[in-house]
């Protein structure tokens, strides 16, 4: 109760600060609107279509990516992570290719494909599928090395000790992989459309930048804060779904 | 000095919470003189954890006073030095040995040699003077517990409180670290305030042993242990008077279980 | 009484340990030569416009970065780089301990900052570039607006999950509150405060190149963009892999001070392990 009441006033507190900073000249107004009026423009881009469908948009574009993301890493990080040699041999490939900015791909995306909807995917993907793949490989690893030779000897084959065993063991990984790759698809997605132009939410804010519409662009700045605030928080919904029954939750690692 | 060090007067803590509230101390007085080794014992759940952290000055007790040297303790006193059960939480594992010993001399205003001159001399009463690079975690559990002992000894305490120190380590390494612990009483004349469960360990080490009641908890018999000083596990745990003071404090704990006991003035309707 | 687990060093004849070394050599390289062989092979075997050759982007990378443009555009790209990021942990580990250590505060502002992390950094570009132009600062004020968020929040999170016992301890010891923040507050949120560290050092990264790329005269990210508008893909190649190695080089410092800070806490799980 105390905590809602104290959170609650937290965000007054902060729409006030908001508020008085424009109108006490702190900040030029221009630049920097008052919260009144950006909340006020937010609530008309509400009844705006081509609000909905920039949301619609990113929206999609995030999806496709982080699908295609989590199906490459989980194939190819279940692979390699259950074949010794190969983990050996891919490991100072991963670590050159991991620390890569995605965003230093943005160029190579736009010769390829301009501002058509693949570019921002080559982004999105690059940046999540390591996410993935990296939670993956940790829990392939993980499988308790007592099961598996438990496993062995009852004489389940390789297919069926890899659905009852390898799978169970790395599918909290898996999901925290996702979580994170959610949220860095997310970020990708909307940075992807701001530099690379392919319709959406991160095009819009540009749009109304060089318009000189600010109040929009701190409009749009608070959708993609509320967006990811619900990305959040259905992933990690999910996530503590399912590792329910496992002890720990591992600490995050992004981008 | 004072002929008391500590005092204990009508201390009693209730726990307040949404489903009620819980008498854990009913009404516990007793003393302790400077230089004494007195043990405390008490069926489990008896709030015996309580009545140290309300001696502490870590807990604020509902009513009653604790006063060391003739002060009032209201919060942690610069006199006491604690050990806790939890040697592995106790212990800061970002720290070696050396560094945890030398943790609470940092405030003191020592000199350099003269810090490092406590705390070679703890970890030497301890038989730890060749561990002091490794870290807590490098030890085993018995060990663990010597270091944060020398972390007491170093901060030359007027008064060393222990809360079942050794409930967590093994018999064998037990009856060395009691031993360790009558040899700073003997050598050192520190005070000492013993918790335990174990009503073996109480009469072994105490010079006094103070059993307390079931919760709401009050004192149900202060003891004096009349065994020598030197003492000695094979032969003292022998002697037929260890066995009659063990028997007797087993049968008031077995009371206190029971509740058979009456406590002193009690007023309850 | 043991003390501690030392490997025992067996002694390995010089042949056998420079068989172990080539095997680890050739794990270790191995995969990167063949990729780059094909790379190469099918570069000059089907000349596709934006793939050139290894070789070539070595060229355009010696060409292009060995030399003025290392003094121009690169030294002050890593140095926002590294301003940002020390502005964001400095920030990021102050208050996150004040807030971390004051419950009433930590309830009061938790709703705001799980709004604030969620935010994409890069939207945060256009807002600051209109309030401060195309200057250094704006760049810096753009890294620590992004990156500061997974310090404060891991902060936050290790300072409140400070061991009862521990923190009882201190208190039992009459620790002043300073000693107890660098003794234990900060010592025991270490692992958290690293783990928000790393969150952040890509997130930097990324902001210094995007702010660049797109608000800007000079600067590593600048180049790569102004190469790929004028067609210069071996140079655009040459820029992505210096990027590149900066992220390695980043993720290199980063795991040396990681492995120094959190000795005791690898120590710790290697124990637990064992």
């Amino acid at each position: 109760m105390r905590k809602v009441l104290l959170g609650v006033a937290g965000i007054l507190g902060f729409l006030l600060t908001w508020q008085l900073i424009p109108t006490l000249g702190i900040l030029d107004p221009r630049f920097f609107p008052t919260a009144t009026d950006t909340l006020g423009r937010l609530a008309e881009d509400l009844r705006d279509l081509e609000f909905w469908r920039n949301i619609g948009r990113t929206m999609t574009t995030w999806a496709i990516g982080l699908a295609i993301a989590t199906v490459l890493a989980t194939v190819l990080g279940t692979i390699i992570g259950l074949v010794p040699f190969l983990r050996r041999a891919t490991h100072t490939t991963v670590e050159f290719l991991r620390p890569i900015p995605s965003v230093a791909l943005i160029p190579l995306a736009i010769l390829m494909f301009g501002i058509q909807p693949q570019a921002a995917l080559l982004i999105i993907v690059f940046a999540s599928f390591w996410q993935v793949f990296v939670q993956v490989l940790y829990g392939v690893a993980d499988v308790d090395a007592v099961a598996r030779d438990t496993a062995r000897s009852f004489g389940l084959s390789r297919g069926s000790r890899i659905v009852h065993l390898v799978f169970p063991t790395a599918l909290p990984y898996l999901m925290t992989g996702i979580r994170l790759a959610a949220t860095v698809a997310l970020i990708l997605a909307v940075t992807a459309e701001m530099f690379i132009g392919n319709p959406g939410l991160g095009r819009a804010i540009i749009f109304a930048q060089s318009a000189g519409d600010y109040v929009q662009v701190y409009a749009l700045v608070i959708t993609t804060g509320l967006l990811g605030l619900l990305v959040n928080l259905v992933f990690r919904f999910i996530e503590r779904r399912s590792l329910s029954w496992h002890q720990s939750v591992r600490g995050d690692e992004v981008l | 000095m004072p002929d008391t060090l500590l005092k204990v007067e009508h201390l009693k803590k209730v726990y307040e919470s949404m489903t009620g509230n819980v008498e854990a101390i009913g009404d516990i007085s007793f003393e302790m003189e400077p230089g004494e080794l007195v043990c405390i014992v008490g069926p489990s759940g008896c709030g015996k954890t309580t009545l140290l952290k309300c001696i502490a000055g870590l807990l604020k007790p509902t009513a009653g006073r604790v006063q060391l040297d003739g002060k009032a303790v209201v919060a942690p006193p610069p006199s006491m030095a604690l050990v806790f059960q939890e040697y592995g939480r106790s212990l800061y594992p970002w720290l070696t040995v050396r560094g945890n010993v030398e943790l609470p001399l940092k405030h003191k205003k020592l000199s350099r040699a003269e810090r490092d001159r406590l705390i070679d001399d703890a970890l030497v009463a301890v038989g730890l003077e060749h561990s002091a690079k490794s870290y807590p975690w490098q030890l085993s559990g018995g060990m663990q517990q010597r270091v944060a002992i020398a972390r007491a000894v170093a901060y030359q305490p007027e008064v060393l409180i222990m809360d079942e120190p050794f409930a967590a380590v093994d018999a064998q390494t037990r009856a060395d670290l009691e031993d360790l612990v009558r040899a700073l009483h003997r050598e050192r004349g520190m005070s000492i305030l013993f918790v335990t469960h174990d009503i073996d360990e109480s009469v072994y080490l105490g010079e006094r042993v103070i059993v307390l009641s079931k919760s709401p908890t009050w004192v149900q018999e202060d003891l004096a242990i009349d065994l020598a000083a030197e003492r000695d596990q094979i032969t003292t745990r022998a002697l037929p008077r260890f066995t009659e003071l063990r028997t007797h404090v087993y049968e008031q704990i077995q009371r206190a279980k029971r509740g058979e006991a009456v406590r002193p003035g009690a007023t309850a309707a | 009484m043991t003390l501690h687990t030392s490997t025992i060093v067996v002694p390995r004849s010089t042949a056998r340990a420079w068989a172990r070394f080539g095997e680890n050599l050739g794990y270790a390289i191995g995969l990167p030569i063949l990729l780059l062989v094909i790379w190469g092979v099918w570069a000059s075997a089907s000349p596709a416009a934006f793939f050139p050759s290894p070789l070539i982007i070595f060229d355009a990378f010696v060409d292009t970065w060995v030399g003025p443009a290392f003094v121009t555009d690169v030294l002050p790209s890593l140095g926002r780089l590294a301003v940002g990021i020390v502005l964001s942990v400095v920030l990021g580990v102050v208050a996150g301990t004040l807030i971390g250590l004051v419950r009433w505060l930590r309830e009061l502002l938790e709703p705001m900052l799980e709004f604030f992390r969620a935010i994409p950094p890069p939207v945060l570009i256009p807002i600051v570039a209109v309030l401060l132009g195309p200057t250094d600062s704006m760049k810096i004020t753009v890294i620590v607006a992004g990156s500061v968020w997974p310090v404060l929040l891991n902060t936050i999170d290790g300072v409140r999950s400070t061991d009862s016992v521990m923190t009882e301890t201190a208190h039992s010891f009459a620790l002043t509150p300073w000693e107890r923040i660098r003794y234990l507050v900060l010592p025991a949120a270490s692992p958290r405060i690293m783990a928000g560290t790393r969150q952040s050092l890509s997130i930097a990264l990324i902001l210094m190149v995007i702010s660049e790329m797109f608000y800007s005269s000079s600067g590593l990210g600048y180049r790569i963009v102004y190469f790929q508008r004028n067609y210069l893909i071996a140079e655009m190649w040459s820029g992505i892999l210096l990027l590149g190695l900066i992220g390695v080089l980043l993720a290199v410092i980063f795991g040396f001070v990681e492995r120094r800070v959190l000795r005791w806490y690898h120590g710790i799980k290697e124990v637990e392990r064992a």
